[in-house]
């Protein structure tokens, strides 16, 4: 085993902690940030401010009888919420989550070690990304499939319908960029916009960047899209029957994902882990993560649902087709 | 008949009469373009912002300006008005200390839901003393007949209203509803029925008067 491989699963150990603290910090700040603009005061008794309430959740998730119902099939209902898991942190690998940088000296062992924050730099990054976390729906769609509830059976049907579609308009959103910067890496994109804020592509793509958003609120199941688990209509969709550990194992899947479509808002449109004016990239890179995921608690507090049949309607009828528009004058602004 | 006859007449009047407007919401598109046009005025509109900086106001309302909406239900409390009726009090008189019953026996008698349990007897000074008092809150309806009967305003509703207790006889007993007696000081007088509760100018909200 030579060194990269050591660092590379180092790095892997680092992010899959941090992150998965992350997304379980995740639903505590946004029961927070939603009862702030309910004026309500959310989480209170578990530790100073409710701070301590993730811990509280984890034991009752831990603790909590497993039921996996009579008629499931147990094989596949037990592999789901490891897919929607898994697939959520695979699809971390090729996101630059720091910017590179430099072990001190002064550590022993390691000191002077030039580190790149990215676990795989994998020249097809962003393809890849788009890729697992569109292989992700096979979580919720087994999952509501294997339970043998009707309840289940919609979410998962609608599942494939919002997944797919909006896989179209992601996909042909971040085309255009990809245009522009002519490469498929997360490194580069950022690369490409180190002349500050003026050199983000959000100016020169501020149509594709508005689809991007839509379609990631389709694709990590947030709310004016969140027909997957629309508890008014069908319970809860795919998680019906899910209680305990598993249920845990869908929900920080669904963080997790929120943190990548943040990310990758964030290196794509606006101007990743560089450095602007005084601010350093770091601070600056995870102020941005953090305004992303606030704008999609923020939009949970305020906007309503859609239908289903609204949400098809605004894919195929509205998004797509701009999307294909804008790749078209980005082509032909590129070609001349 | 003639009166259904003459119901008939006034609902067709009442039918006339009603005057409704139908508000203008302009045509619905049903083709292509003007469908396209109206997406497009909707969403270049700020209508979704609007609804954005409305939540937000809302946030900074309840973060900065005090204007957080929860009491703490167990360690605050609102007040409740004097007119609520909850778990008996009997009251003391204040000069002497002694409870204000006299044993007439009035409430016992009134009591609908025969909920109230007394004995009585007579003491060295031949005065009624009362020997034994419950109320069985398993039955009490908190009508507040016993109250109202009451000549010397000595068996009051108060405003006690967490009612769970371990055993049935909780909050039951003559002695548990008496006024403490180095609590004497802060009993209060019973405000009447239909009085407005301490708190009633904050609960007062302007109306407009013009529209």
């Amino acid at each position: 085993m030579d060194a990269l491989m050591i660092g590379t699963i180092i790095k892997i150990l680092i992010i899959l902690a941090i992150v998965s603290a992350i997304a379980g910090f995740g639903t505590y700040i946004e029961r927070k940030v939603l009862a702030f603009m309910q004026r309500r005061l959310g989480p209170m008794h578990v530790g100073p401010y409710g701070l301590l309430q993730i811990v509280a959740d984890g034991i009752k998730l831990f603790t909590k009888e497993d039921i996996i119902p009579q008629n499931a099939n147990k094989f596949i209902f037990s592999l789901a919420p490891t897919i929607t898991a898994a697939t959520a942190f695979i699809a971390m690998a090729a996101l630059p989550l720091f910017p590179t940088f430099t072990i001190p000296d002064s550590l022993p062992l390691i000191g002077g070690a030039i580190v790149p924050s990215i676990v795989a730099d994998i020249n097809i990054g962003i393809l890849f990304i788009l890729g697992v976390m569109a292989s992700g729906l096979y979580g919720p769609l087994l999952a509501g499939m294997a339970q043998a509830n009707k309840w289940g059976i919609i979410g998962s049907a609608r599942t494939a319908v919002q997944f797919l579609s909006y896989e179209v308009v992601t996909g042909l959103s971040v085309l255009a960029p990809i245009m522009l910067v002519g490469s498929l890496s997360l490194i580069d994109f950022n690369d490409a916009q180190t002349g500050g804020i003026g050199s983000w592509l959000i100016w020169q793509q501020p149509v594709a960047f508005i689809l991007f958003l839509i379609a990631g609120f389709a694709e990590t199941n947030r709310t004016p899209f969140d027909l997957l688990e629309h508890e008014a209509e069908i319970i809860s969709g795919y998680v019906t029957e899910y209680s305990g550990l598993r249920w845990g194992m869908f929900f920080i899947g669904e963080y997790t994902n929120m943190v990548t479509i943040s990310i990758i808002a964030a290196v794509v449109f606006c101007g990743g882990y560089n450095d602007l004016w005084f601010i350093s990239g770091w601070l600056l890179f995870i102020l941005k993560v953090v305004f992303f995921f606030f704008l999609m608690l923020w939009v949970r507090a305020a906007w309503p649902h859609v239908r289903p049949d609204q949400m098809m309607w605004l894919c195929w009828k509205v998004l797509m087709p701009l999307a294909v528009v804008n790749i078209l004058i980005t082509g032909i602004v590129v070609m001349l | 008949m003639a009166h259904i006859e003459e119901h008939k007449e006034t609902q067709s009047i009442q039918k006339e009469k009603q005057n409704y407007v139908m508000l203008d919401f302009g045509k619905t598109p049903e083709y292509g373009l003007p469908a396209f046009i109206q997406v497009v005025r909707r969403s270049l509109s700020i209508e979704l912002l609007k609804g954005l900086g409305v939540t937000f106001r809302e946030m900074i309302n309840a973060l900065f300006r005090g204007k957080m909406h929860t009491t703490k239900y167990p360690f605050e409390k609102l007040p409740i008005a004097p007119r609520y009726r909850a778990i008996h009090e009997m009251l003391r008189l204040l000069e002497s200390g002694h409870y204000r019953c006299i044993g007439c026996g009035l409430c016992e008698k009134i009591c609908i839901s025969n909920c109230i349990a007394m004995e009585t007897k007579y003491d060295e000074n031949q005065r009624k003393e009362v020997s034994e008092y419950t109320i069985n809150f398993g039955r009490c309806i908190f009508c507040g007949y016993c109250a109202e009967v009451c000549p010397e305003l000595a068996i009051v509703h108060g405003g006690r209203y967490e009612t769970a207790s371990e055993q049935r006889a909780g909050f039951s007993l003559f002695e548990d509803m008496l006024t403490p007696i180095d609590k004497l000081k802060e009993q209060k007088e019973f405000a009447g029925f239909g009085s407005i509760s301490s708190n009633a100018d904050e609960n007062i909200k302007k109306t407009p008067l013009a529209y």
